[in-house]
């Protein structure tokens, strides 16, 4: 009997973990067929640690409010585009052109925040998908304002910046002289290894904001919020504006995130940067073992580690099988599509089963009442 | 001036109507300070509205506010909101629970009331970033647990509570708000076991000696009888009686709920069919519906019969139709003319010539963005492939809007709906007209059994007596069996040939409905969970 609780124990946690069980398999399996020297792969992932979670735990706090999976923080990348161009125009390079595209994009970040949960307030139980076409909506302002009114109405001087016709910006904005400074600051070399310290006492930080965020009244309301609305309004909290602060709150860090990001990549892809950082980010929570209505610090480096060692290894390990080196390519956006499909899924069976257990119960009640009856 | 010797709550000549629809007529009510009230009352009779009114929901200011005056220590007061009733120090735990699933028993009892710190960053950004303050929190919900005098886990998870746990937190939320003079209990044992239960009535008492009152609402009468100063029953939205509960008994108690003018049922033609044959035999039926939970139902249906079932609310006469059905999780075996209906699956109940006018008549009932036509014919086009027109041998099928039209204009004449034409859009009709056509759908499949669950609920009496009549009618000339779930014993009465009661899930008994409504009343309250 007992043994069988503890097989059962054993399937329910296969079971609630299976993508990153499946994660860590794949990542076993194209270590070694990668041929990758260990100092070389710590040291990639330590790189894109350092570059994508603070992007990451925005995502936490949209979730804690129950809005799910939210494409939000794209506008909160879209703000910090649009805070580097004009930083790198003012010529205003390392920490403090870093520190002035962070102020600088929190107007901007607050502003699209804001609008962002006032619609999705208008759509409440379909904030994924809605926040997701905001973000393309958005995607069209933002090249209109890059694309025409840089230039004529926001004035841009350098032509490093400009496209040769006058007007717009160029494709890829060079952040040479921001490239890595605050990876390179304090960064402290391990056995070969190097970590960008100061980067990731930031990522602490940010942390350390969220734990103690959660035992704040504000935090509270949230998690009550994300749990049940209807209850959480009977209670006095106002619902829709503790939804839009926590949709705020989200482009704010997503947009210091996103300049944390392209500081360390060190150029701007102007019109591409933040389409699909929303779709990484939020794969890369999933494979850490998150699921739509419950996520943690814990699943965000998890996460990043299983989701950027397989993306550095499957395109070697590909190559190598394959032949192509395409596949690899391939393969990563095939793979963050899938593993949200299955993320949604699973979310949806699990509801389902929990259902379908209620009326179980309610049999062997039955049964037992019958079998009391019968004696 | 609030007034020493005024009682704690008067309410006087309190009238609600919806709409022209009366459902509280000249209501008084008085209560002292620790004086426990038992407020009992069939469905329907105005219970609910009247606690409503007195908790100042906004559904109450939105159906054109109530008339007559609520006094509080003789001061008239008027709440705007839920939140200015609390304010005034009435508090109320409702059927339904309001709790954070995942939260602890702490966390709920002080939601949104919770003691918090200040800290640097909530001196700057305002004080919603103010931290809690865990050590209060425990002190004050174990202090609220201890009052309520039943003891509970105070960090147990909710979600993870048993039912009865639950409710307790409910009360103990209540108990936290320290200006609570008044608390509304509404049906808080229906949830509780026996031993829970009278845990509940015991704190009871340690409320009404700690001065709080109490109005206790439930259809338990023992329990009223046991912890309440006095009884008010209501029917029909009057008060028909207001008595010490020691000056009275169970039965009497059930005949004020039920008894009414028996006029109405003199025109009946009750016919016995107990030697016909069987159409669906029900066995062990258990259906997981939330607050109408079925459990080991056994039931027979005779064919061509009109099969009444009743009961209070939540007591799970709802639980039957849906679970055999298939809208709802449900267990056990139904058998229709001898062959095994598979449960769970809506659609095997159709093809076997079943049909069900839900309760739900807008969420499960209704297209209501469509016209009437579409109403009328949809399911039968979707079920039997009726209304459609074959070309290609069956290849291809249309849609046949002239059969279509046809069909629903034959009912609309029939069953007398209001509309402006058989495309007129379902939302637009008003809920009598709106349960018609629900009625006409059901009627255009041309089923062999008909489940029809709460017809008459939200719609007035002319309109009632034209659903009942069409439904009688439908019986007679089709010969369709039908079963009608309804909480209104009256007009179960006036067309049933037999009815069934329901009660703490099960089926309570069976008698011909032209026996006395006292009996039905002393089978509603027989197991009442």
């Amino acid at each position: 009997m007992k043994n069988n609780g503890n097989g059962k124990k054993v399937l329910n946690f296969l079971g609630n973990n299976s993508v990153p069980i499946l994660f860590i398999l794949i990542c076993i399996v194209c270590i070694p067929v990668s041929g990758f020297s260990p100092s070389y792969l710590i040291n990639e992932i330590v790189t894109r640690m350092g570059r994508n979670i603070f992007l990451i735990l925005c995502l936490l706090i949209p979730i804690m409010a129950g809005m799910g999976l939210n494409f939000g923080m794209t506008l909160g990348a879209m703000a910090a585009e649009l805070a580097l161009i004009l930083v790198s125009d003012w010529q205003i390079w390392g920490i403090p052109g870093v520190v002035l595209a962070m102020i600088l994009s929190i107007p901007f970040s607050i502003l699209l925040g804001a609008l962002c949960g006032k619609i999705l307030n208008m759509a409440k139980g379909r904030e994924m998908i809605t926040s997701y076409i905001i973000s393309f909506f958005m995607n069209g302002v933002y090249q209109l304002i890059v694309l025409y009114m840089m230039g004529p109405i926001i004035p841009i001087k350098h032509t490093t910046v400009k496209l040769p016709r006058g007007y717009g910006i160029r494709n890829s904005v060079d952040l040479f002289h921001m490239r890595q400074c605050l990876d390179n600051l304090m960064a402290v070399r391990i056995g070969g290894v190097k970590v960008p310290v100061l980067t990731f006492l930031l990522i602490g930080l940010l942390c350390l904001f969220i734990i103690w965020f959660r035992k704040t009244k504000l935090g509270q309301d949230m998690r009550a919020v994300g749990q049940d609305m209807d209850v959480a309004r009977d209670a006095g909290i106002n619902v829709e504006r503790t939804r839009i602060i926590s949709i705020v709150m989200s482009t704010v860090l997503a947009g210091f995130g996103m300049v944390i990001y392209l500081q360390n990549m060190g150029n701007i892809a102007t019109y591409s940067s933040h389409s699909q950082i929303g779709m990484f980010c939020i794969a890369a929570l999933l494979v850490g073992g998150a699921s739509v209505d419950k996520a943690s610090i814990g699943n965000v480096f998890l996460g990043v580690i299983l989701f950027h060692t397989m993306f550095i290894v499957a395109p070697k390990a590909g190559a190598i099988i394959t032949g192509d080196s395409m596949i690899g390519e391939y393969f990563r956006v095939f793979v963050s599509y899938a593993v949200i499909t299955i993320a949604l899924i699973m979310y949806e069976t699990k509801k389902r089963k929990a259902r379908s257990r209620a009326g179980q119960q309610l049999q062997l009640a039955q049964q037992e009442e019958e079998a009391a009856a019968n004696e | 001036m609030s007034n020493e010797n005024a009682p704690l709550l008067e309410m006087r000549n309190i009238k609600k109507d919806f709409f022209g629809n009366v459902v509280l007529s000249d209501i008084n009510l008085t209560l002292q300070k620790g004086e426990v009230l038992g407020l009992c009352g069939e469905n329907g009779a105005g219970k609910s509205t009247l606690m409503k009114i007195l908790f100042g929901m906004d559904v109450i200011r939105e159906t054109g506010g109530y008339e007559g005056d609520i006094l509080i220590n003789g001061e008239k007061v008027s709440f705007e909101t839920p939140f200015d009733a609390l304010k005034a120090g009435i508090g109320m735990v409702h059927q339904e629970f309001s709790l954070i699933p995942g939260f602890t028993a702490t966390e709920n009892i002080l939601l949104n009331r919770e003691p918090k710190k200040k800290n640097v960053i909530s001196e700057i950004f305002g004080e919603r970033l103010d931290t809690l303050d865990y050590n209060e929190m425990t002190g004050r919900a174990e202090a609220a647990i201890e009052k309520m005098g039943f003891s509970i886990d105070k960090d147990m998870v909710i979600s993870n509570m048993p039912v009865g746990h639950k409710q307790f937190t409910e009360i103990a939320r209540e108990l936290s708000k320290e200006q609570l003079k008044l608390l509304i209990l509404d049906e808080p044992t229906a949830v509780l076991t026996e031993r829970e239960a009278e845990a509940l009535l015991e704190s009871i008492r340690s409320m009404s000696a700690k001065g709080i009152a109490v109005i206790f609402i439930t259809h338990r009468l023992h329990e009223i009888l046991s912890v309440c100063d006095k009884v008010v029953v209501m029917r029909d939205g009057f008060v028909v009686s207001d008595v010490p509960a020691a000056k009275t008994t169970v039965s009497e108690i059930s005949k004020w709920m039920v008894g009414r003018s028996v006029s109405s049922g003199t025109s009946r033609d009750i016919r016995d069919m107990s030697d016909g044959r069987t159409a669906m035999s029900i066995r062990k039926l258990w259906v997981d519906m939330p607050g109408e939970t079925v459990r080991n139902v056994d039931l027979d249906v005779k064919e061509g019969e009109i099969l009444g079932i009743g009961g209070l609310a939540g007591q799970g006469k709802l639980g039957i139709p849906n679970g055999i059905m298939g809208l709802y999780e449900a267990g056990g075996t139904v058998e229709f003319e001898g062959k095994n209906i598979p449960l769970n699956s809506p659609r095997k109940c159709l093809d076997a010539s079943i049909a069900f006018v839900s309760e739900d008549r807008r969420g499960v009932g209704l297209l209501l963005d469509e016209s009437l036509e579409w109403n009328v014919a949809f399911p039968a086009m979707q079920v039997q492939n009726k209304y459609l027109k074959k070309y290609l041998g069956g290849l291809i099928s249309w849609r046949d809007e002239k059969a279509i039209r046809e069909v629903t204009e034959k009912y609309i004449d029939e069953l007398a709906i209001k509309c402006t034409g058989s495309k007129q859009k379902a939302k637009e009709l008003s809920g009598g007209n709106q349960q018609k056509v629900c009625l006409a759908k059901a009627f255009a499949l041309e089923p062999k059994f008909l489940f029809v669950s709460e017809p008459t609920r939200g719609i007035d009496v002319g309109a009632k007596a034209l659903v009942l009549e069409a439904l009688k009618r439908f019986n007679r000339e089709s010969g369709v069996t039908v079963v009608m779930i309804s909480s209104e014993l009256e007009e179960l009465r006036q067309i049933c040939d037999r009815i069934a009661i329901v009660s703490g899930g099960k089926i309570a008994g069976i008698l011909p409905a032209d026996r006395p409504s006292e009996d039905f009343g002393m089978l509603m309250v027989s197991m009442v969970k």
